[in-house]
C-alpha cells in the first residue's frame, strides 16, 4: 500500500524499526499532494524543503539511536489559523496574506519537540467562520468523495486533506463545529477537545471563549496520538486547565460494555436528514449489541445554544478581530487620506463578507444599550446549558448524536442563504457554549454515497471515553473505509 | 484663584504607572527610557494568536494602594476588554476593569490651608497602558514605539469632592507622594509615570451642580493647575453671559494654556466592555490580602499631621521632611533619641543633610553619618557647647573622619568660649581695627553691626560666643 494511505499508528512503527525512512514517507505524502490538490485545494501553503529537511533530520536521529516519540518523521498539515514561526498564517483571509509569524503556537511547539514533519498550511473559513470552507480569500476546497461538494468547515483543507491522503493526520480548530462537521463530511474521524485541555496560544483568536485546536485523523488512535502531544497546561495561556493527562493510546480500551449512552431526542428532530438519523441510531444499536446500554434523555436548552453560539461568538470576535487594522501588519489600503480613511478602507477590503458580518453583529450585540439583552442573556443561556449537559452526564457517560444535520452540500448551494448555512453547526455548537469534548466518526454513507458522521459527546476531561467508544465502533466496522476518497 | 462667587466641582481621574519589574500581561522589562521598540513582544504587541498572562505583583501593588486609600478590596474581580480603535493600542482594545474594580469606596485624607479635608476615592482599578506616537521634523507622518503597551497603570478615580485647583493640586501631590511612600511607583512626572484627567463643573452656591466637562492630556500637576482655573473660567464666562455648558470631552494643552472641545456627548465613544475571555477571574485569599495590608506604613498625609501636632514644626518644614521617605525616617530616628529638640532636628535634615544629599546625588545612609551621631552633634549646639558655625565644620570633619562629635571638639579645642574676659580682649581688638565700621554704624548703617560680630567670630576662630560678643560691641558702639 502507498505510504500516504496508512495511518500514523502503522508508519510510526516502520518508522521506528527503520522498516521506511521519514524521508520516503514525507515524499510519499508530497508526491500525493503535488497530484492531487490542484483538484482538492487543501493546502494555502506547501512547505516541502522545510518538510523534507524535517524529515531527514528524523531520519538522522534514528541512526543515531535516539528514541523518539511516535509522532517523529510523521507528515502534518495544519490549519492557516494556527501560528508557525516563519512559515506564512493566513487564517484564508487577505487581511493576513502576507503575514509571517515570528513566533509558533504551543501546539506547534509541542509537535516540533515530537519531531513531527510539518508539511505546510490548510485552507480554512477567513478567520475560521464558516461551515463549508467556501469564505476563503484565496481558493475553494473540495470533498474528496465528490468534488462537487464542500469539504465542510471551517477546517475544510485539515479535513480534506486527511480524506485525499495529503496528510497522515492534521490540526484543525473548533469554535461551533469547525472540526467535527468537516470530519462528517469529508468521512474521517476529528476531536473537539475539552474547553481548556489545548493551549490556544498563538491559535488566531475567533472566539476566544470557544476556540479549542483539536485533531483530526484517519483513524481513532492516530487522533488520540496527536491529541495526546497536544494537550496540556500552558503557562502562555491561563484557559488552559490546571491538570496532568495520561497517555490517550496507552489507556485505549475498546470497549462499550456497561456504558450508559444517552440518546437526546432534540438531536434526531426536524432539519436532520432521514438517511442521517437512520445511520446514527444504527451506531447506536450496534452500541447496544456490543453490551452498552441506551438511554433516552433530553436536552431542551439546546434549542437556544445556536442563537447564544452566534452572539457569544460574534461578540468575542468583533473585539479579536479589530487588531487586524492595517497599522502593524498584514494588508493595508494602498488609498487613504486620514488615519480614519486607512482603517476603513484596510478593513473594507481585507475582510470578506461573512468576517465583516460577524464583526458587525458582535460589535451590535456589544454596544452600549444592548450588552445586557444581547450578550448577558447569551452568557448566561451558556450558564444554563452546561448545567443541563451535568444533568445529563448523571445518567449517561457518553452521548451520541448525528454531527450534522446532513450530509456534504454543494459548494455555491448555501452561500447566499446565511440561516441555512448557520444551521449547519446547529448540533454542535452546543458542545463548545458547554466547554466539552465531543468526537465525530463516520457511521456510513448516504444514497449520495456521502459520508455521515456520528458524534460522541463527553463530559469535561472525557476524552479517553471518546477515544474508547468511538475505536469500539471502528474495530466493529473494521475501520473506515477512505478507498473512495484517497484513490 | 478668584471663581466670581461660584462653587467649582472638581473630580479627577489619576493614571499611575506601577515599577513593576515586567509588564503587566507579558515578561518585556517595565522600563522607561529605552531604545524605541526594543521591549516589546508579540504579546504586548497584540500580534495574532497570542495571549496575556496576568503579572500577580500588578494586582498586588495596586492592593496596596487600595488599602492606603482606606478601599474595600473585591477579593473577586474580573478584567474586562475597552474596545476602542487607535495606532497606539495594537490589540484596538486595552484589558482593563470595568464593573467590578479592585478596589473601591476609599478615601484620602489632605492637608489644605492648615486644614484636613477628607476626598472621597470611588474606584481603583488594573489596566494597561498603551503605546506612543512618535512625530518629529525629521520624518513624515507618525510611528509607534510599542515600549510602553502592557505598562501596567492603576487608574485612582475621585469623587467629585475637590473645590478648587489648589485643592487638587495638593490631592495630586498626596497621592504622587503615597504611591512613593508604597513603593509601587516612581511618581516620575518627566517620565509620564503619572498623569491624569480632570472632570470639572462649576455652580452657585445652593444651586444643583453643573454639567461636567472633562479634560485630557493633562501631564503635570501645574498644569493640572491651569487647565482647572482655565476651565472653571471658561465655564464661568460662558454662564455669565447667558450660556449653557454642554457635556463634552476637550483636550488640555499646556503650552498655550488653553483647551480645545475634543468630542462632545454624542460622539462620545462606546468602549463595548466585555469580560475578557482570555484571562481568568482575580480570587484574593483573605490570608493574601491580610499579608498586603500588613506591609503598609504610616502615610505621608498622616505623618505630616502628626509632626505638625505632636512636633510642634511649621506645616512648611514638616512638609519638606515627609517629602522624602528617608528624610522622614531618619528625622524620627533623631527624635525617638529624645536627646534634641524636633525643630533643631528639622533645621539639620532640611539644612546640611538635605544641601549634602542634592550636592553629591547620595542617600542619607550613604552619606555615612548616623542619626545618634547627629544627635550628639545637635546637642553639643543646644547646651551652648559649640556655636552654630563651629557645629557646622564639626560636622563636616564627622563626615570626613567617622569621628564622634565630641572627639572633634575635645581634639581641636572647639568648645564655645563664654570666658568674658577672653571674649572682651577679642572685641577690643576688632573695634580697634575696624574704626570705619564702627563709624558707619554710628551714622546709621545698622547692619555694620553683623559685620562686626563676623569679624569677632573670625578672630575667635568660630569658637567666639556670638551673642555675647554681640552684646559687647552693642555696649561700645551705643556707649
Amino acid at each position: 500500500m502507498e505510504l500516504y494511505r496508512m495511518t500514523a499508528t502503522e508508519l510510526s512503527e516502520m518508522i521506528a524499526h527503520k522498516k521506511i525512512s521519514s524521508v520516503e514517507l514525507t515524499r510519499s505524502v508530497l508526491d500525493r499532494i503535488a497530484s492531487r490538490d490542484k483538484e482538492i485545494g487543501a493546502y494555502l501553503t506547501v512547505d516541502e524543503e522545510g518538510a523534507l529537511a524535517q524529515a531527514a533530520k528524523v531520519d538522522a536521529k534514528l541512526a543515531a539511536g535516539e528514541s523518539l516519540s511516535p509522532l517523529a518523521g510523521i507528515p502534518l498539515g495544519i490549519k492557516d489559523n494556527i501560528c508557525t514561526r516563519g512559515i506564512r498564517t493566513t487564517c484564508a483571509s487577505k487581511m493576513l496574506g502576507n503575514f509571517v509569524p515570528p513566533y509558533n503556537a504551543t501546539v506547534i511547539e509541542k509537535l516540533q519537540a515530537a519531531d513531527y514533519v510539518c508539511l505546510g498550511k490548510l485552507n480554512m473559513d477567513e478567520f475560521a467562520m464558516g461551515s463549508s470552507t467556501e469564505t476563503s480569500y484565496f481558493q475553494k476546497t473540495r470533498n474528496p468523495h465528490d468534488l462537487e461538494r464542500v469539504p465542510g468547515g471551517s477546517s475544510g483543507g485539515s479535513a480534506a486533506a486527511v480524506a485525499a491522503g495529503e496528510a497522515i493526520v492534521t490540526l484543525g480548530s473548533d469554535t461551533g463545529g469547525s472540526i467535527r462537521q468537516p470530519a462528517s463530511y469529508c468521512g474521517v474521524v476529528g476531536l473537539k477537545p475539552t474547553y481548556g485541555s489545548v493551549s490556544r496560544y498563538g491559535l488566531v483568536a475567533f472566539a476566544s471563549s470557544l476556540d479549542q485546536i483539536g485533531p483530526m485523523a484517519r483513524s481513532v488512535s492516530d487522533t488520540a496520538l496527536l491529541y495526546s502531544i497536544i494537550c496540556g497546561q500552558d503557562p502562555h495561556d491561563v484557559t488552559t486547565a490546571r491538570r496532568s493527562y495520561s497517555d490517550f493510546v496507552a489507556g485505549m480500551q475498546p470497549s462499550v460494555k456497561g456504558l450508559k449512552i444517552g440518546i437526546p431526542q432534540e438531536y434526531f428532530g426536524e432539519g436532520v436528514a432521514a438517511e442521517v438519523r437512520e445511520s446514527v441510531m444504527n451506531v447506536a444499536r450496534e452500541y447496544e449489541k456490543m453490551g452498552a446500554e441506551l438511554v433516552e434523555i433530553s436536552l431542551p436548552s439546546t434549542s437556544y445554544a445556536l442563537a447564544a453560539y452566534y452572539i457569544i461568538a460574534s461578540a468575542e470576535a468583533s473585539s479579536n478581530l479589530a487588531r487586524f487594522d492595517g497599522v502593524k501588519y498584514g494588508f493595508r489600503a494602498a488609498e487613504y487620506k486620514n488615519l480614519e480613511e486607512l482603517y476603513e478602507n484596510t478593513r473594507s477590503e481585507g475582510f470578506g463578507a461573512e468576517v465583516k458580518r460577524r464583526i458587525m453583529l458582535g460589535t451590535y450585540v456589544l454596544s452600549s444599550g444592548y450588552y445586557d439583552a444581547y450578550y448577558k442573556k447569551a452568557k448566561f443561556t451558556q450558564l444554563m446549558i452546561q448545567d443541563r449537559f451535568r444533568q445529563a452526564f448523571q445518567s449517561c457517560d457518553v452521548i451520541l448524536t448525528p454531527t450534522a444535520p446532513d450530509t456534504a452540500f454543494k459548494l455555491g448551494e448555501n452561500i447566499n442563504d446565511q440561516i441555512k448555512m448557520y444551521m449547519n453547526d446547529i448540533l454542535t455548537v452546543t458542545v463548545n457554549i458547554a466547554g466539552l469534548p465531543a468526537i465525530s466518526i463516520p457511521c456510513g454513507r448516504d444514497s449520495k454515497n456521502l459520508p455521515i458522521g456520528c458524534q460522541l459527546i463527553g463530559s469535561k476531561f472525557s476524552e479517553q471515553t471518546l477515544f474508547n467508544t468511538a475505536a469500539a465502533y471502528e474495530n466493529l466496522v473494521g475501520g473506515f473505509d477512505l478507498d473512495q476518497a484517497i484513490c | 484663584m478668584d471663581y466670581k462667587g461660584y462653587e467649582v466641582i472638581i473630580g479627577l481621574e489619576v493614571h499611575a504607572e506601577l515599577n513593576t519589574k515586567t509588564k503587566i500581561y507579558c515578561s518585556c522589562k517595565n522600563e522607561f527610557g529605552l531604545e524605541v521598540n526594543s521591549q516589546c513582544c508579540p504579546v504586548c504587541m497584540g500580534m495574532p494568536g497570542t495571549l496575556p498572562t496576568l503579572n500577580g505583583k500588578v494586582v498586588e501593588y495596586a492592593v496596596k494602594m487600595g488599602y492606603a486609600l482606606g478601599c474595600t478590596i473585591n477579593p473577586v474581580c474580573k478584567q474586562d476588554r475597552k474596545n476602542y480603535f487607535y495606532p497606539d493600542l495594537p490589540k484596538a482594545y486595552q484589558i482593563s476593569q470595568y464593573d467590578i474594580p479592585l478596589c473601591e469606596h476609599g478615601h484620602l485624607d489632605i492637608l489644605v490651608d492648615g486644614e484636613e479635608r477628607r476626598i472621597g476615592i470611588t474606584r481603583i482599578h488594573i489596566e494597561e497602558d498603551a503605546g506612543k506616537l512618535i512625530h518629529d521634523d525629521s520624518f513624515s507622518g507618525t510611528l509607534v514605539d510599542f515600549n510602553r503597551c502592557g505598562v501596567p497603570l492603576i487608574e485612582i478615580v475621585s469623587e467629585p469632592d475637590l473645590r478648587s485647583s489648589k485643592e487638587a493640586k495638593v490631592y495630586l501631590d498626596t497621592i504622587r507622594s503615597i504611591l512613593i511612600y508604597l513603593g509601587i511607583s516612581d511618581g516620575k512626572m518627566q517620565e509620564g509615570s503619572i498623569r491624569c484627567d480632570i472632570n470639572v463643573s462649576v455652580h452657585k452656591p445652593g444651586e444643583p451642580f453643573g454639567t461636567r466637562v472633562e479634560m485630557k492630556n493633562v501631564n503635570t500637576f501645574s498644569g493640572a493647575v491651569r487647565a482647572i482655573d482655565y476651565e472653571a473660567a471658561r465655564q464661568i464666562e460662558v454662564l455669565e453671559a447667558g450660556g449653557t455648558i454642554s457635556q463634552e470631552t476637550r483636550r488640555w494643552d499646556d503650552a498655550k494654556g488653553e483647551n480645545v472641545l475634543l468630542r462632545s456627548k454624542e460622539d462620545a465613544q462606546d468602549y463595548r466592555y466585555f469580560p475578557e475571555p482570555d484571562l481568568s477571574t482575580i480570587v484574593l485569599e483573605e490570608s493574601e490580602l491580610a499579608a498586603i495590608k500588613a506591609t503598609i506604613p504610616e502615610l505621608p498625609n498622616k505623618k505630616l499631621v502628626r509632626y505638625m501636632k505632636d512636633f510642634g514644626l511649621p506645616e512648611e518644614d514638616a512638609h519638606l521632611l515627609v517629602d522624602q521617605q528617608e528624610k522622614a525616617a531618619f528625622f524620627e530616628e533623631l527624635t525617638a533619641l529624645n536627646k534634641v529638640k524636633p525643630k533643631n532636628a528639622s533645621n539639620w535634615i532640611l539644612g546640611d543633610i538635605s544641601r549634602l544629599t542634592n550636592e553629591t546625588g547620595k542617600t542619607i545612609a550613604e552619606l555615612g553619618i548616623s542619626a545618634p551621631a547627629l544627635a550628639d552633634l545637635i546637642a553639643l549646639t543646644e547646651g551652648n557647647k559649640i556655636s552654630s558655625s563651629v557645629a557646622k565644620s564639626v560636622f563636616e570633619e564627622m563626615l570626613k573622619t567617622g569621628k564622634t562629635a565630641g572627639e572633634i571638639v575635645k581634639e581641636k579645642g572647639l568648645e564655645q568660649v563664654s570666658d568674658t574676659d577672653a571674649l572682651q580682649a577679642i572685641v577690643d581688638q576688632v573695634v580697634a581695627a575696624n574704626q570705619k565700621s564702627i563709624d558707619d554704624y554710628r551714622g546709621g548703617k545698622t547692619n555694620a553691626l553683623g559685620f562686626l560680630v563676623g569679624q569677632c567670630m573670625k578672630v575667635s576662630k568660630g569658637k567666639g560666643n556670638p551673642a555675647i560678643m554681640r552684646e559687647m560691641l552693642l555696649k561700645i558702639l551705643e556707649g
